[in-house]
């Protein structure tokens, strides 16, 4: 319902939205939405030593989508005059009644409220008002110390910074404005020798950390007192013993769970997937619509969220309203192991007979259809201190930090590789291994874990590179974690002769 | 309808340079402005579910100060926002370390001329893919099938100016089809790419995509192992591509490549020979690089012998070799990248290679692959849309994907046949040209269930 807010966006912005939908109206749209989104980036990065990227950018533009005849058009441009705009619109009217020329069925959508609103994630610190030079000095020091490790061969430290102001419009009347800022920054230390590359990366793979925080999330992460340590582990990495091949036990990291949620549940309850709408590209998906609220996903313990909300934490999938103007809402996706929902929008929510969107719709950019993206999908955090975890666990491997990632297009079959692993006996960390890997069928795997730790241990960890869509899209995701344990899990695979 | 107007005309694109280049006070600027012009039709279900076009243009200001540099971009084209490009440029420079290995930027080059604009490209209006995609459902639903890919269209006007007198400029067209056909228990899938739509006949690789998901209707599973194996050319490029920075200066002076230490060794067999060649008539994009300096034709692999890196200007003086322009855009820490690999390939067919197999694998596509060692470049990846079983020379039925583990070392010093390079399009790698291949001992390492 509307909020009765004003809304504060810069004066343009809703000139130009609102060009947009009386031009696709006038031309016969059913209905129509916009987008127009002014987007600021700044990335830094540093190697061995010296400044490698310096760059700030600034894209502004409109994204136009509209239903006309029945049928799909969208247009984007940043020629922002008035004749521009109208321009863009009646292309995207014009776009939809060419798709209505191989259509089986008009579009509908499920129905949402007009909201009238203003949104802006918090943070303490803005990223772009800290001077630059401070910030590369942060780089090139943590740079340094991984350098004074002897063996490092190359030594990587990375920032990037985006802010993101967004007007949202519908001619359903709705007209919502956000303001985002997402921080994330990290440091690599990789290691030639032989005939081996080895490398460690703080505090994850993918350039690092990224959240919707400020520069505070850059100061958290302490990545000068961190560097020297992920050296030596680069280092000692060639001289540790190689994973086994065979069924193990395993503990998987925080951050690498994160990433497991990310391809074995997040994509697969991807509605457009399950629908066939990405069958050409990202696939489809194992989670058919008959599995809905009776396939046993994973063991009793297994709770997993699609929580865009901030409550949940300022992940790289929080915010107020989705990009078709419905609330952030937080969806049950795992209850005690039973799956119960899917991600969805107003068109697939609609397909299958639910009430209302899920509110997961996502663009790019303003030059981006939104479609169903990830929001914040996480697990619920266990009983499991971390030390009565690696306490209990008799023979395992403890795997941290990803360093590859595949799995089939329904979502079936996944490999993943970290960078490090340590072997765990009878209730002890042990040496060091390396070339860790693991693989399985999903749904065996997440039946097989017994034993997640608790709040403590729960980190929400940011992807800020998954791709899906066509033209593709690179989207940020979140996906809150701790450490947990899996039984009798094929290790060791990926270096199999 | 018809074919809106490209963005900004070349004349237009060169204005703006001149106007950055006149609103920077620093020591060196360089600007390179883009105008795109992109669209792309989506069908699923047998219906077009997405429709898109997108119209923007980029200006990117990249400036010298003291030697340092820094580079700023803008979507906007009024004075302001050119200067507060600019401003910005000079502002990240001025307050980082200098670089005692930045070298001036160039002055005026010679370019050979490519040929790779054409107008039935950017005349192609959304009807156009419309209708060609409702012919495609046709196909399928004939065939009792359900069809999802693209049909893409667009155009790009690019130039690179400087203020020591470099301009050059490269105008482009693109066009892509790509179709899955679904059945219950299968799937086949094609794709093809190039400049020339034309050359594209969305019709023809529906219905190949129509055989191969009939052909792997209830598809068995068998072990995984090692297995001969035939790569149509999306396949090889797809794990070919990912060798694509290992040829880069950067990456071997990094310790990164997994070339370090095996310039001038015969790492790979005596068949595979690769240049990097962006005048070769199946490839595409400009003649020069990120800083304006024209493309050489580069002899990357003779005979299994890693002959050649490429370089962008600074690596070339950092490792006493010549620049080949191959350089992206500055500032970056990767340095430069062949962009239009070319394998020589062999006068072998598909069917040759088939009836040559006593028990094999024939694949469609490659998926979801993932660099799992990164000096044995074993890659890890999926079988996918029609995966068959050779038996006694004859494809056989369809079989339950795989995944691999393959080293492409490993792979390549394995090649039994080759088929004929032509440009292949994939979806992890851009577009090269590439042969198809027959190599032994592909390691299927386990088995999905679909």
């Amino acid at each position: 319902m509307p909020s009765g807010r004003e809304v504060e966006s810069k004066p343009m912005m809703q000139d130009w939205a609102h060009w947009a939908i009386d031009t696709a109206t006038d031309r016969g749209a059913s209905y129509a939405d916009v987008r127009v989104m002014d987007i600021r980036r700044r990335d830094i990065s540093v190697k061995n030593g010296e400044v490698g990227t310096l760059a700030e950018s600034e894209s502004l533009g409109i994204g136009i989508r509209v239903i006309a005849n029945g049928a799909w058009g969208f247009a984007s441009t940043d020629r922002l005059t008035r004749d521009g705009v109208e321009v863009c619109a009646r292309e995207a009217v014009a776009i939809a009644k060419a798709s209505a020329l191989a259509k089986r069925e008009n579009v509908a959508l499920a129905p949402e409220e007009t909201y009238v609103d203003t949104w802006q994630n918090p943070f303490l610190k803005d990223p772009f008002r800290i001077p630059v030079e401070r910030q590369i000095d942060l780089l090139l020091a943590a740079d340094r110390e991984m350098r004074r490790v002897k063996g490092i061969t190359l030594a990587e430290g990375s920032m990037s910074f985006q802010s993101i102001e967004q007007l949202f419009a519908s001619s359903t009347g709705s007209l919502i404005h956000q303001n985002k800022m997402q921080s994330g920054a990290g440091i690599v230390a990789t290691s030639f020798a032989g005939s081996e590359i080895q490398k460690r990366s703080y505090p994850n793979s993918f350039g690092g950390q990224h959240m919707l925080k400020g520069y505070e999330l850059v100061e958290s992460l302490d990545l000068v007192r961190n560097a020297p340590r992920v050296a030596e582990e680069s280092v000692a990495l060639h001289s540790a013993a190689p994973c086994p091949e065979g069924q193990k036990t395993i503990i998987l990291g925080a951050s690498q769970l994160g990433l497991q949620i990310h391809e074995s549940i997040g994509h697969p309850i991807e509605l457009d997937r399950v629908l066939g709408m990405e069958a050409n590209f990202a696939g489809t998906s194992f989670l058919t619509l008959d599995k809905l609220r009776k396939l046993k996903y994973g063991s009793d313990i297994v709770n997993v969220v699609a929580d865009a909300r901030l409550d949940h934490g300022p992940g790289l999938g929080t915010f107020a309203y989705d990009d078709e103007g419905v609330p952030a809402q937080c969806t049950p996706i795992i209850i005690d192991g039973l799956f119960t929902g899917y991600l969805s929008s107003r068109e697939t929510a609609r397909a299958i007979g639910e009430k209302r969107s899920g509110g997961t719709v996502r663009c790019e950019s303003w030059n981006r259809l939104p479609m169903i993206r990830m929001t914040n999908i996480s697990i619920h955090p266990g009983t499991w201190k971390y030390d009565d975890l690696i306490a209990d666990t008799d023979d395992a491997i403890l795997m941290e930090t990803n360093r590859s990632w595949s799995i089939d297009d329904k979502r079936y079959l996944f490999q993943f590789s970290t960078e490090i692993g340590w072997e765990i006996k009878s209730g002890k960390i042990g040496r060091m291994i390396k070339n860790p890997s693991y693989s399985g069928i999903t749904t065996e795997f997440w039946n097989s874990c017994d034993a997640i730790c608790s709040r403590e241990h729960w980190t929400l960890w940011g992807t800020p590179n998954c791709g899906k869509g066509q033209p593709q899209q690179t989207m940020g995701t979140g996906h809150g974690a701790s450490p947990a344990r899996f039984r009798d899990v094929r290790v060791g695979v990926a270096f199999s002769k | 309808m018809k074919k809106a107007k490209p963005i900004l005309s070349a004349a237009e694109l060169k204005r703006i340079a001149e106007r950055v280049l006149k609103l920077s006070d620093a020591d060196e600027t360089e600007v390179e402005v883009d105008a795109t012009t992109d669209a792309l039709t989506r069908f699923a279900n047998n219906a077009i579910h997405q429709n898109v076009a997108e119209k923007i243009c980029s200006i990117s200001v990249r400036a010298v100060v003291d030697g340092r540099t820094a580079r700023a971009t803008t979507n906007k084209t009024d004075d302001a926002s050119l200067g507060r490009a600019v401003a910005s440029a000079i502002n990240l420079a001025r307050n980082e370390p200098a670089n005692p290995d930045l070298l001036p930027m160039l002055r005026s080059q010679k370019y050979r001329k490519v040929a790779r604009f054409f107008p039935a490209t950017a005349n192609t209006t959304p009807e156009d893919r419309a209708r060609a995609v409702a012919r495609v459902c046709k196909i399928a639903e004939k065939a009792q099938q359900t069809a999802a890919g693209i049909f893409s269209s667009g155009e790009s006007e690019s130039v690179i100016a400087n203020s020591k007198g470099l301009f050059a400029a490269h105008r482009q067209t693109r066009a892509e089809f790509s179709v899955t056909m679904l059945e219950k228990s299968s799937s086949g899938w094609a794709k093809a790419n190039s400049p020339d739509i034309g050359t594209i006949q969305p019709e023809e690789l529906a219905v190949s995509a129509s055989q191969k998901a009939a052909a792997s209707r209830e598809p068995r599973e068998i072990e995984p192992g090692h297995y001969a194996t035939i790569l149509p050319p999306a396949a090889v490029l797809d794990l070919v591509g990912f060798l694509f920075y290992d040829f880069a200066g950067t990456a071997v002076l990094d310790k990164r490549s997994c070339f370090t230490g095996r310039i001038g060794k015969r790492v790979l067999g005596r068949n595979i020979t690769l240049w990097d060649d962006a005048y070769h008539p199946l490839q595409s994009g400009p003649a020069y690089d990120g800083e304006g300096l024209p493309r050489q034709k580069v002899l990357l692999v003779d005979r299994g012998i890693v002959k050649n890196l490429v370089y962008a200007r600074t690596t070339a003086r950092t490792m006493k070799a010549r620049s080949t322009g191959h350089g992206f855009p500055l500032p970056n820490e990767y340095g430069e990248a062949p962009m239009n690999l070319v394998f020589e390939g062999g006068e072998k067919s598909i069917d040759d290679m088939v009836r040559a197999t006593e028990r094999g694998i024939l694949v469609t596509r490659l998926w979801y692959i993932r660099e799992v060692d990164p000096y044995e470049k074993i890659l890890t990846g999926m079988t996918r849309d029609g995966t068959f079983l050779i038996k006694n020379g004859r494809i056989g039925c369809g079989i339950r994907n795989f995944r691999f583990n393959q080293s492409m070392i490993e792979m390549l010093s394995n090649v039994e046949m080759l088929g004929p390079a032509v440009r292949a399009a994939g979806e992890e790698s851009f577009e090269m040209v590439v042969p198809a291949m027959k190599v032994a001992d592909f390691h299927f390492s386990e088995v999905t269930k679909f």
